[in-house]
């Protein structure tokens, strides 16, 4: 086996030249992240998961030309309507493409709730492109175009709406826009932070190495989630809706860092006595260019790993907060501050839907983690 | 092995030191003093303090001395027990302390039993039918496990125990028993209510260790040593449980105390849910009241009740990794 190997390598590098490069060759030429996609692609939750929150993330951006409504539009008629039925056929069994049957609210006086009935004889179809509440894209350009509204005088609430009567389809899609950022900004800050402290920590050892890896210890042992609050309970109530998404992830990542400074530290204890560092030292080269260009690119790839890995758990503890009143804190909404209306067990037993954000939750956490092991098994793809 | 503890121990005396400082600057961080809080709540409810009594206040409580001064000051006296007056309760913190700290050690060390005696057993199970119907069940769940947040899966249990059986889980004690001096019944009340917010704590941690077991067995189960007894004729039953299993339960055994810290934190979150009379729910009404001096004890006590954890831990690890005992003597 070993012979066949070396045999194929030598005549490949002979061959390049020449056409007909076989697929054998191919995996000898191609470069180590040629190899990890390959080995990726393989994986094929990964790669679905990869797409599926591509497609997320890519919702979440562009969120205003998706929802029918404002995040902070009341629909004072309909407080706490149950998720919308979209229909394509009528009593009579016509098809009449998607729409809603008009909603009629009444107080039943004996719980006194709201019930909500739809009435069979108005229909309102659902029409795509349509010009509605205008907005400011990205807070930029002005528009007005939705990707779908139904017909004058109809609503359609697909998540239904909150106590206020607000669409919680349309404040979920626009809390992805927070909750899905958060995990990836406080990931690379932790990912600034972990190689930095990670790296001086493993290059040059002694006391630095000492007192970086007691702080890692300290910062692995403290609970987080009471860290956490106590933190962002001291961000002002009185601070914009950026400076408190900023501070939140920030206090995200202050935890966050210490694992992959780890990582980092033991891939570099591992590597530092290695021949062409040595030879990178021999030929002149400083301490931070042999981190940079030798020492850091050798473990990219675990490091990719565990920032995936990472990621749920910045996005777990902005929900968290938020939940509690700490994280995110309205008008600006997130997932988190949207479970916060589903608090208590009455209101969750009256508004079933209102935990809708809390799967989208866990979508996201499971995607991320799909990824992470695809992630796991072609980071090391020579194995 | 005793270099070994020495060192472990002056590990954690730094490791405390930082917590220290930590919880002091979490007291220090919101905006004014407490005596600014103290004095307008004072004068909210019309009581009227002259200059000369706030400056006798500020001098009592050290307001004016340098950060460092006030921290050296703190932690004198928090060595010493004294933990300063919780405002919103008007009582001493370590009082409140006393009341509450018990239920979160006692639940926290529950849940961590039971994480491995559920978790170790499964993790076994599932890595002897590689790719098995149980196999992908236990994955599914365990992915499930860690994805959910522990403050929604109570959210769920709460909800469907109200609307299926009618009954509200929630606090360690049903109301007879609440204020009721300790006897038996109180006990069994106890631990009827406890099993629901263990489940909850403990589901992320169980997945993990599930998943870190099956692992490290089925590496060990791959290796030559087992299919060499096994071609000798070892009962399959021996052959698992001689040495594969105990080679792979160390890195879990010897990492209970990295366990610690997930367990006190979802612990925290979950009593806030629901209802627990433990240190979460308190120190959260303490953060939002800027009661400081409370919630930076709670913070404290946490953070010492996970640093003895992973202590302990550490010197476990010489009763089951023998590399360590015997370093040294060689």
């Amino acid at each position: 086996m070993t012979t066949d190997v070396t045999t194929t390598g030598v005549s490949s590098g002979v061959e390049m030249r020449g056409a007909g490069i076989t697929a054998e060759e191919r995996y000898f030429l191609a470069s180590q992240w040629q190899l990890m996609w390959r080995k990726f692609k393989r994986h094929r939750l990964a790669v679905v998961s990869v797409t599926l929150l591509g497609i997320l993330y890519v919702f979440a951006i562009t969120y205003q030309f998706w929802v029918p409504y404002g995040r902070l539009t009341k629909h004072e008629d309909y407080l706490s309507a149950s998720p919308s039925r979209i229909h394509l056929f009528d009593t009579e069994g016509r098809f009449r493409g998607p729409f809603v049957y008009k909603l009629d609210g009444e107080i039943d006086f004996n719980t006194f709730t709201r019930v909500y009935t739809e009435d069979t004889s108005q229909i309102h179809r659902i029409r795509f492109f349509q010009k509605g509440e205008s907005y400011r894209f990205w807070g930029l350009f002005p528009m007005d175009i939705h990707f779908f509204l139904p017909e004058e005088g109809g609503v359609v609430f697909l998540f239904g709406t909150d106590s206020l009567g607000r669409d919680l389809f349309s404040r979920t899609l626009a809390g992805a826009q927070v909750s899905l950022s958060v995990g990836l900004v406080g990931v690379m800050l932790s990912f600034v932070l972990g190689c930095l402290l990670g790296g001086i920590s493993g290059y040059f050892g002694g006391a630095t190495d000492m007192l970086i890896q007691r702080i890692i210890e300290f910062v692995i042992i403290v609970p987080t989630i009471p860290l956490w609050m106590a933190l962002s309970a001291a961000v002002p109530a009185g601070w914009s809706p950026v400076k408190i998404y900023f501070s939140i992830t920030i206090i995200l990542s202050i935890i966050g860092w210490a694992g992959l400074a780890r990582v980092v530290r033991g891939k570099l204890l591992e590597m530092r006595e290695s021949d062409f560092v040595i030879a990178a030292k021999v030929a002149g080269s400083t301490d931070m260019q042999i981190i940079v260009e030798h020492l850091l690119p050798g473990f990219m790839s675990y490091l990719i790993v565990h920032l995936t890995l990472a990621i749920p758990n910045m996005i777990l503890g902005e929900t968290a907060l938020s939940f509690l009143g700490l994280g995110i804190r309205a008008p600006a909404v997130s997932w988190g501050t949207l479970l916060k209306d589903a608090q208590n067990v009455r209101s969750v037993a009256v508004q079933p839907w209102m935990l809708i954000p809390g799967l989208l939750v866990i979508v996201t956490v499971l995607l991320f983690n799909f990824i992470g092991d695809g992630l796991r098994d072609a980071a090391d793809p020579y194995k | 092995m005793i270099g070994y503890i020495v060192q472990r121990l002056l590990y954690a005396v730094v490791t405390f030191w930082f917590l220290s400082i930590v919880v002091f600057v979490i007291i220090q961080l919101p905006p004014g003093d407490f005596l600014t809080s103290y004095v307008a709540r004072l004068e909210q409810e019309g009581d009227i303090i002259d200059e000369a009594e706030i400056e006798a206040l500020k001098r009592e409580y050290g307001l004016d001395a340098t950060p460092v001064e006030k921290y050296l000051r703190w932690f004198g006296r928090f060595l010493r027990g004294e933990m300063g007056r919780s405002f919103e309760w008007n009582q001493p913190v370590g009082k409140l302390l006393r009341e509450r700290l018990p239920y979160t050690v006692l639940l926290s060390l529950i849940t961590l039993f039971f994480t491995y005696i559920v978790a170790v057993p499964i993790g076994i199970y599932v890595a002897t039918r590689q790719y098995g119907f149980s196999d992908y069940l236990f994955s599914v769940l365990g992915f499930a496990g860690l994805a959910t947040p522990n403050f929604m899966l109570a959210l769920i249990l709460m909800f469907l125990f109200f609307k299926y059986l009618g009954i509200s889980v929630g606090g360690l004690f049903s109301s007879e028993y609440a204020l009721a001096p300790w006897s038996l019944g109180k006990i069994w009340d106890l631990f009827s209510h406890l099993w629901v917010p263990i489940i909850v704590i403990g589901t992320a941690g169980t997945a993990g260790i599930i998943r870190v077991m099956r692992g490290t067995l089925l590496d060990e189960l791959g290796k030559q040593y087992v299919i060499t007894a096994r071609a000798k004729g070892v009962a399959e039953g021996k052959l698992l449980f001689r040495y594969p299993v105990r080679l792979a339960i160390n890195p879990i055994v010897s990492t209970v105390g990295w366990q610690l810290p997930g367990i006190v934190s979802g612990e925290t979150i979950v009593a806030i849910v629901l209802s627990l009379p433990t240190t979460g729910p308190l120190l959260f009404m303490a953060l939002i009241n800027q009661d400081m001096f409370l919630a930076g004890s709670i913070v404290m006590f946490l953070g010492i009740l996970t640093l003895i954890g992973t202590f302990l831990s550490d010197i476990l690890l010489i009763v089951v990794d023998p590399r360590i005992r015997f370093e040294g003597k060689t």
